[in-house]
């Protein structure tokens, strides 16, 4: 799979415009994650409304693949139910690390990301944020 | 003092003549996480289970006796090389991370009281962090950590305050893994002993690179590993003065490692085999013993001044580059170099490097504590050795440019 697959522009684009993004302190965020191999640290607010996701945040330093992973997240959940969220996690995840092949349609653009499953260490900097919004989601719902 | 051969030396190294993903030729500095083997190490390691292969000290026949010859040789060479004053004063371990836990817990279990002090420095590789942190656990004893200075030498000032009675042990790396720094271990090891404190020194990052004596430096543990020295990877050493490896209990128990055994109790063996319970890594023995041949026959002073040379360069070539920012800027330092470039993510600059068939690291170089002490959650690090050349930092300092200019441009 081609180098240039990973850096396309629309990931640029969102590691230099994250969308949704900060400030989220210690006490208000729902979940905390971090990347033991790079120690990348995420912070997540989640809030619900209803049984919608009323509102997303995120704050924290990533790469390029982890910031535009979580960037483009946020957007694709929001305004969606849990379930729905959940669905997405587990398709995104199988995306990456190969598992399974959503069509572009249902994915928007986070279909870029699929290249990241031919660069095994990265395959954690885009799941990042997915797994932490996965723990989000148990807490809220606990 | 001639000056290495590096175009003859890389001959000597088969996975230097590859290619990596599109054809790019391999540029290798990831050397302090581990080094490439040459071929005088592969050859004994497959000489050693294509003809010698059989368990040691016990067996009565040929084979184990040629086997149980090969290790112990090994062990000569160690001693030797390492300035011990015997053979008994090495133990075989799986690596620097055994070497340290050992000392911890058959040393340093033993030796604290509540209120007793550990002294580490900022700059440990969690491997000399976190076996202290555990027997602190353990102890009831204080862990303090001697402060780095802005330029990343250590401070020494503050460690000279620091030193009291109630510090009983002081470990500490030789040279940093992340900045470089080479510190003054000699002189630490003079002022703790003085304090009344036994001295570790993690020695991963140094023996490979220049000489280190035992003896001269009169620390009572070093601890290393074969595989950042152009030896295998499974085989670490522990060196200990020979009271304190006789009065210490066990680390584990198990086969070859007892004098006598009944069905409630046991006599050790002597040290240093009371210390390796278990089969030995003889395979490892004979490559370490290889790759310590090699190393001489370059000659550690020639590998030293030849790396020393590399860095300056390096530093020179990254210095000229706008946005970085170098870590670690002591006088007295290796061949490791930590950067951070803006805007640049250090896994987004290694997939950059990696793309052009350089090997870097990206991260935290497990030393979290200490990136984060310099202000950073990640770095980019380059780290050589005796094979690399001008060529490969001009390579690097290239790639970094190309890279920053890239993520600068968005």
């Amino acid at each position: 799979m081609a180098f240039e697959d990973l850096y396309r522009e629309v990931i640029l684009r969102h590691f230099k415009k994250p969308q949704n993004f900060g400030p989220v302190s210690d006490e208000e965020a729902t979940v905390e994650d971090e990347n033991p191999t790079c120690g990348d640290h995420f912070r997540l607010r989640v809030e619900l409304q209803g049984d919608r996701i009323s509102s997303i945040r995120f704050d924290g330093r990533g790469c390029a693949i982890s910031t535009s992973s979580c960037s483009m997240m946020t957007e694709r959940v929001l305004g969606k139910t849990p379930s729905e969220a959940r669905a997405m996690i587990s398709e995104f995840l199988g995306m990456v690390q190969g598992t399974c092949d959503p069509s572009d349609e249902s994915l928007g653009d986070l279909a870029v990301l699929r290249s990241v499953r031919d660069f095994p260490v990265r395959v954690k900097c885009a799941g990042l944020c997915w797994q932490a919004l996965s723990k989000a989601l148990d807490k809220l719902s606990a | 003092m001639n000056a290495l051969n590096t175009e003859r030396i890389r001959r000597d190294f088969p996975i230097l003549a590859r290619t990596m993903r599109g054809g790019k030729r391999l540029v290798y500095l990831d050397n302090a996480a581990t080094t490439q083997k040459p071929e005088c190490v592969i050859e004994a390691v497959c000489d050693y289970y294509r003809n010698h292969n059989a368990n040691v000290h016990r067996g009565f026949h040929q084979l184990s006796e040629e086997a149980t010859e090969i290790l112990e040789s090994a062990r000569a060479r160690v001693a030797d090389f390492i300035g011990a004053g015997s053979p008994q004063e090495v133990v075989f371990t799986r690596g620097a991370t055994e070497s340290i836990n050992l000392a911890a817990s058959a040393y340093g279990a033993a030796a604290l009281r509540p209120g007793d002090q550990i002294l580490l420095t900022v700059m440990e590789h969690h491997s000399n962090l976190l076996p202290w942190q555990q027997l602190a656990r353990q102890t009831g004893a204080e862990l303090c950590f001697i402060p780095g200075r802005e330029d990343g030498a250590l401070d020494m000032d503050a460690f000279q305050q620091m030193l009291s009675p109630k510090v009983k042990i002081l470990a500490m790396t030789h040279m940093s893994n992340v900045l470089g720094t080479i510190n003054p271990v000699r002189q630490c090891i003079a002022a703790a002993h003085s304090a009344g404190a036994r001295v570790l020194i993690d020695a991963a990052q140094s023996l490979p690179h220049f000489k280190v004596d035992v003896a001269d430096l009169d620390c009572d543990f070093l601890a290393f590993s074969g595989h950042k020295m152009l030896g295998p990877m499974g085989i670490g050493v522990l060196y200990a003065k020979r009271e304190l490896l006789d009065r210490m209990r066990p680390y584990q128990t198990g086969g070859s490692m007892i004098h006598r055994v009944a069905l409630r109790d046991a006599v050790w063996a002597d040290v240093p085999y009371k210390f390796e319970a278990g089969t030995p890594n003889v395979a490892g023995a004979a490559g370490l013993k290889a790759a310590i041949d090699y190393l001489e026959a370059a000659g550690m002073d020639r590998i030293f001044q030849h790396e020393q040379e590399l860095v300056r360069y390096a530093l020179q070539r990254l210095d000229a580059l706008s946005g970085i920012q170098i870590v670690g800027r002591a006088a007295h330092r290796g061949a490791v170099i930590a950067w951070h470039m803006k805007n640049v993510h250090p896994h987004d600059m290694a997939q950059f490097a990696d793309q052009e068939g350089i090997a870097i690291r990206a991260g935290h170089h497990c030393a979290q504590p200490l990136v984060v002490r310099y202000g950073f959650a990640a770095l980019s690090r380059a780290s050589f050795y005796l094979y690399n050349d001008r060529h490969e930092v001009d390579a690097l300092a290239d790639v970094v440019e190309k890279t920053a200019r890239f993520f600068h441009g968005l």
